[in-house]
């Protein structure tokens, strides 16, 4: 089992409503959040365009955070889902120095806390919350080792990218561009 | 022209200022521990040369810092922490593969030997010191007969800690300012160059002082050579090093960078301590207290600048 999700940056319109999901699934503390978006504008006018992106913890394959971790909070759990343990986690954050993508924050209470894509539905059968808000559908959530499954199939029909391979990390979230 | 907006998320005030996780206290550690590796190792050097009499403060004033520097080294440590409750996981634990694990345990490590080390010489400082217990005095002559024995791990343990400091920073592939394998090195020595200074401090031995002086030149060379060709290979690298470098050349760090860690931290000791080799009289404690302040300010501006560098995307 391999988790991953695809974003489409063509049907992403920025409203935000993964943002807000995750926030009140997840308890997320206010002021804080494990999912954002970015808008990228390219070129000057008459000629821009423009991207939309809903970014969060990549779950990475090869990840610096869970080989920097000096306790061992952060694991990889199945699917290759990256994991904080919190009441491993000293709060050292050497993990939020590792991460390229700045997924991770530190928790009012201490630990180190981020996107966990939503494992706690995923184990029920559910997509992450984020995925089943988005008024769009432009996000798919799924098993990459699963040919049959749709992220499997709208990877191989559309063109795609990772942000940041070259840092070597890679990372699982696709953005369909 | 490529720019980049954070629609919602990263606009909430709580997370960027977040991410700048460490703040003064791992500067600090850094340093401390740096000083620490300097000290041990030269007094280590010293004792297996069997020069111990000639450099008193090398081998036995000097290594009296040691253990309060390690302890307030921990002590930062402790204080960067979040989860401050969870604190005695890291020693529950080993992961090799955790630059922030394995340095705890050589500091868990080290702390002890210095301080067996300086105990060993209480009584020459402190002719009155009573050992209370009789296994203690036992102890302690085993130390002294054994000083050069201990000494070998000693020196080996001290390059491990020295370089250990810039490990800690260039294992973060994330951080591009920080990701060179030169940071280790270039720690070691200006660690030594602190340990160098701090004897130098202390010292009330002409020879010793000129001796150890002499060496602190070579570690001011040796470490300005290494600055060099950490810029020239960040030149050589990718967009993001290229930026990383910038920071130094022209942008935000520039004056601290040049004035207080290259001119003042390094250039003009340097020549101080030249002057005062060719015959001037110089105070030598100045060149003294300006490779320490250099020191610490270099980890200073390494650590807050590593943390401003990112990948692109
Ligand atoms: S995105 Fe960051 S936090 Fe998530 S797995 Fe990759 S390195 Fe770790
Ligand atoms: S902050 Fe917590 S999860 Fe992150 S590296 Fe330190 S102990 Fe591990």
């Amino acid at each position: 089992m391999r988790y991953a999700m695809a974003i489409d940056t063509k049907k992403c319109v920025g409203c935000s409503d993964c943002v807000v999901a995750c926030q009140t699934e997840n308890n997320v503390p206010i002021g804080f959040c494990r999912d954002w978006v970015t808008e990228t504008v390219d070129g000057t006018y008459p000629n821009v365009s423009i991207e939309l992106r809903t970014e969060r913890c990549n779950h990475c394959d090869n990840s610096p955070c869970v080989r920097c971790c000096p306790t061992g909070a952060s694991h990889f759990e199945d699917g290759g889902i990256v994991m904080v343990t919190h009441h491993k986690c000293i709060g050292c954050g050497a993990c939020i120095q590792s991460c390229p993508y700045e997924a991770r924050y530190s928790h009012p209470d201490g630990y180190v806390d981020k996107c966990t894509f939503c494992i706690h539905r995923v184990r029920k059968g559910e997509n992450p919350a984020c995925v089943s808000v988005c008024p769009t559908s432009c996000m798919y959530f799924g098993d990459l080792d699963d040919p049959n499954s749709e992220i499997v199939n709208v990877l191989k029909n559309r063109k795609f990218k990772a942000l940041a391979p070259e840092a070597g990390t890679k990372p699982n979230i696709f953005y369909l561009t | 022209m490529k720019e980049e907006l954070f629609v919602s998320g990263r606009n909430i005030p709580n997370i960027d200022p977040y991410l700048h996780i460490w703040h003064w206290q791992i500067p600090i550690y850094l340093f401390l521990g740096g000083l620490a590796a300097g000290i041990l190792f030269l007094a280590a050097v010293y004792t297996i040369l069997g020069k111990d009499k000639e450099m008193q403060a090398t081998v036995k004033w000097a290594p009296f810092i040691v253990p309060f520097a390690l302890i307030i080294g921990l002590f930062m440590l402790f204080l960067d922490l979040k989860h401050k409750l969870y604190f005695w996981q890291l020693y529950t634990t080993i992961r090799l593969e955790s630059p922030m694990g394995w340095g705890a345990w050589v500091l868990m490590i080290m702390t002890p030997i210095s301080i067996v080390w300086s105990a060993s010489y209480v009584r020459e400082v402190f002719p009155n010191w009573d050992w209370k217990f009789k296994f203690l005095y036992t102890f302690e002559a085993w130390v002294i007969k054994n000083r050069w024995f201990i000494a070998w791990p000693m020196a080996i343990y001290a390059v491990i800690l020295g370089i250990y400091t810039g490990i800690l920073l260039s294992a973060f592939n994330a951080r591009p300012l920080w990701n060179t394998t030169i940071l280790g090195p270039l720690f070691l020595v200006s660690g030594m160059s602190t340990g160098a200074a701090c004897i130098i401090l202390m010292s009330k031995n002409h020879e010793e002082r000129r001796l150890i002086g002499r060496l602190d030149l070579l570690f001011i060379s040796v470490e300005l050579f290494f600055i060099v060709h950490m810029i020239m290979g960040f030149l050589a690298g990718s967009q993001v090093q290229i930026d990383a470098a910038n920071l130094f050349l022209g942008g935000q760090f520039t004056v601290p960078f040049f004035v207080f860690v290259i001119l003042l931290g390094l250039i003009f000791p340097a020549v101080l301590e030249t002057l005062e080799l060719i015959g001037f009289k110089v105070p030598i404690v100045i060149p003294a207290i300006l490779v320490l302040l250099g020191g610490l300010i270099f980890r200073f501006i390494m650590v807050e600048a590593g943390q401003i560098t990112r990948y692109l995307y």
